[in-house]
């Protein structure tokens, strides 16, 4: 989900100093604006050509090609998708990455909304809002590697808890069952502040008057969050969706420091298994055309998620 | 090495310009220059620094750069390194890997190089390894490793057992030999029953008799090949250089199943409680009485406070012996490399005495020079560490290769899962026949 946002946020900032250096040190007068339009557009452009458009073109070539990136790509036509339809590993990364996708992003939201309609309506600590912000400001890996301590069956702290009141202990990581629920609770907690704060952005765009005409209408908390900031929220929800459910399909680093996509096949999400083909085995034709799956479906289901939200309208207007 | 920077060889030029008017114009090319080298154990980077250090006294022209990185990134980064043209110059190599190299050409022969160097000093097989299927020579040995029974002696001592009970055990795949009733003798419940005594809680274990790392993945080199070893089962049709993995074994198999049989049991921990804390550290942490680990481990094991650890050889099997993996690590020279003279130069010096004394003497690994070994031997011995148990291995010609052969880590991938879900009881031990047939199919 970070690399979503970064790539939102990055055009826009990018031409900002650009467009402002421009406008201020030119001392012709400008007939037509296209060329200082092209100016501004330029470096995003490039950037955008260079950095993703080149590399996604050469990705889905590299997808009909056998390639180990040490020798030169050799052509194979659509072989690697026809391998590809046929691996079993590839569609049990599918299954174990739609769940954890569901388990994350269903927590997650969830929480999220909720945590945001209470910082909107009980505090305005700045310090209570930042704090919920803390486990977004620890690195992916380090976070991943503290709870696989803490959970860890043998010496980890949460196991002695468990273990000292009595239950069984539970092989977090290890038990095929709990591994995944595990991975989606701990990204859960990292990114549950974060995902918090732009919802909570999103409840401050909707004007105070709207809760005011509720009040004296008589509705109470509940109702009034059904019936009016759920959907006034739904544009600035459906934005968070669709760029928590990309990052979610994404999931990579949790599951490389701990399990490596064990025990078994029980955590080796797509993304994990792109990888491995590509850099522990040298098949990066056949993880190309994972990969140009990969994209397949995370532009499907954003798609589906603008259309289903409609996230271009707002109910306020 | 970094592709060079114009200013960078420009520097160079000079250099070599104003070096030249002071030799006067001596006619030899003398390799010169920064020599990129990588390795993976922190613990031994210390001793091979000393050994840089000695190469750049003796060659004044040439600077050794180290970088070290971890085992799992390791492979990766040089993967991307190669393809990138910022490769190491020289870096250590392992079998299980380099044919990959060889065969995507990333790999320079040495034989030319290595013609005054006299294979014969190195521990038997090990310089061998290294010969391609192409013929040629791809890595001068620096080290070798055996595996050994670390256990915990106050356990031993607890479970009314003595050291001298553990040197000599023995064991077979159908009920376990005295190997077993010592592992299931010093298994304890959280009620202190041993695992061997009636009313003992296998659901409920303190302390198991015998760690494990995980399912062994393709080689089993700390699980289970000690076993199926000195069962007369290899895990190829030859060695190097295989091209039929032989999972499908029945003497295979039965040994895995009887493996499996100790987590039913109670005496080993189920696979899904492994993932995590590393085995040595359960061990530490006293969850375990015995692991079963390599040489290279020894300064962590003995590292752990308040333990009192004692060594062990294997238990001898069916075939009457024991039986240990022998494997040897091996430094490479990267085919990119801008500096072939100088690459080869500090190959053999890390393949001499001249390093290798160096090495032995640190007390960290085995050298390759079988008189450099000895030094480690009594460095080992100068902790208080009595390490017979690994070098018996080798003194009685019990050894055998780590299995060498082409799609290492499409095997390795495969057999993995497959070992997983067998040891995790999601898989009969029959269900690797099948996982046999994807290993072999690669070859076809």
């Amino acid at each position: 989900m970070s690399t979503a946002a970064v790539e939102l946020a990055g055009p826009a900032s990018a031409l900002a100093p650009d467009g402002g250096r421009r406008t201020g040190g030119t001392k012709r007068r400008p007939t037509t604006q296209l060329w200082p339009a092209l100016g501004m557009l330029a470096p995003a452009a490039i950037g955008f050509a260079v950095f993703y458009l080149y590399p996604t073109l050469r990705g889905i070539y590299l997808s009909l090609t056998e390639y180990n990136i040490l020798g030169s790509p050799v052509f194979v036509g659509l072989q690697n998708y026809v391998d590809l339809a046929q691996d079993e590993v590839f569609w049990n990364a599918v299954r174990v990455t739609l769940l954890y996708v569901v388990l994350n992003i269903g927590f997650q939201t969830v929480l999220a909304v909720g945590l945001a309609v209470l910082m909107h309506r009980l505090t305005k600590s700045v310090l209570v809002r930042g704090s919920l912000l803390l486990p977004y400001l620890i690195a992916n890996v380090v976070v991943a590697l503290l709870w696989y301590w803490m959970l860890d069956y043998n010496i980890g702290i949460v196991n002695a808890v468990i273990d000292a009141v009595g239950l069984p202990k539970v092989a977090f990581f290890g038990d095929e069952a709990w591994t995944i629920p595990t991975i989606a609770a701990i990204n859960t907690w990292r990114h549950l502040g974060y995902t918090a704060l732009l919802v909570f952005a999103g409840l401050q765009m909707i004007p105070r008057s709207v809760y005011e005409a509720a009040a004296v209408d008589g509705a109470g908390e509940w109702r009034t969050f059904w019936r009016i900031t759920l959907p006034l929220l739904r544009p600035v929800l459906a934005l968070v969706l669709v760029i928590t459910v990309t990052g979610a399909f994404q999931v990579f680093d949790t599951v490389a420091v701990t399990t490596s996509g064990g025990p078994g096949n029980a955590s080796r999400v797509l993304q994990l298994y792109i990888y491995e083909q590509a850099f522990a085995r040298g098949h990066f034709g056949y993880a190309s055309a994972m990969s140009v799956v990969l994209f397949l479906i995370l532009a499907g289901a954003a798609f589906a998620q603008m259309r289903l939200l409609r996230a271009g309208e707002s109910d306020l207007s | 090495m970094k592709r060079k920077t114009l200013a960078g060889v420009s520097a160079a030029a000079l250099a070599s310009l104003s070096l030249a008017a002071c030799s006067g114009g001596a006619g030899a090319a003398e390799a010169e220059g920064q020599i990129d080298y990588w390795l993976w154990d922190a613990n031994q980077q210390p001793a091979y620094q000393q050994c840089a250090d000695a190469f750049h006294e003796a060659n004044p022209d040439l600077t050794v750069k180290i970088t070290q990185r971890g085992w799992d990134d390791y492979w990766s980064a040089l993967t991307t390194a190669f393809s990138s043209d910022t490769g190491p110059d020289v870096f250590t190599d392992h079998v299980s890997k380099y044919p990959e190299f060889v065969a995507n050409g990333q790999l320079l022969p040495l034989d030319d190089h290595v013609q005054d160097v006299d294979l014969d000093q190195y521990a038997e097989g090990l310089a061998d390894l290294w010969i391609a299927q192409d013929g040629k020579r791809y890595g001068l040995p620096k080290d070798w490793d055996t595996v050994a029974v670390f256990f915990n002696e106050q356990m031993v001592a607890d479970a009314g057992l003595t050291d001298k009970d553990m040197q000599n055990l023995d064991w077979n795949p159908e009920d376990g030999g005295s190997y077993e009733e010592v592992i299931a003798r010093l298994t304890v419940d959280a009620n202190g029953t041993r695992g061997d005594e009636p009313g003992f809680d296998k659901d409920d274990v303190a302390v198991y008799g015998l760690g494990i790392p995980g399912a062994g993945y393709e080689n089993g080199q700390t699980e289970w090949s000690m076993y199926t070893a000195t069962t007369g089962w290899t895990h190829t049709d030859k060695n190097p250089w295989g091209t039929r993995y032989n999972y499908d074994d029945p003497k295979f198999q039965e040994t895995i199943a009887w493996w499996y049989s100790l987590v039913e049991k109670g005496y080993m921990p189920p696979l899904e409680t492994t993932i995590g804390a590393s085995v040595n550290d359960n061990f530490g942490a006293g969850k375990s009485a015995m692991n079963i680990n390599g040489d290279w481990m020894l300064s962590t094991y003995f590292g752990y406070d308040g333990v009192d650890v004692g060594l062990a050889p294997t238990p001898t099997g069916p075939s009457g012996e024991r039986a240990s993996m022998f494997n040897g690590l091996a430094d490479s020279i990267w085919a990119g490399t801008d500096n072939p003279e100088g690459a080869a130069q500090w190959v053999k010096f890390l393949g001499s005495t001249d390093c290798q004394d160096i090495v032995g003497a640190a007390g960290v690994v085995f050298p390759s020079i079988t008189s450099s070994a000895e030094l480690a031997t009594e460095a080992f011995a100068k902790k208080g560490i009595d390490v017979t148990p690994f070098t018996t291995q080798v003194d009685d010609g019990t050894t055998f290769l780590f299995p060498v052969t082409e799609h290492g880590s499409d095997v390795h991938a495969i057999m993995t899962a497959a070992m997983d879900d067998v040891l995790g009881g999601k898989a009969d031990v029959a269900s690797l026949t099948e996982a046999n047939e994807q290993v072999n199919a690669l070859f076809d």
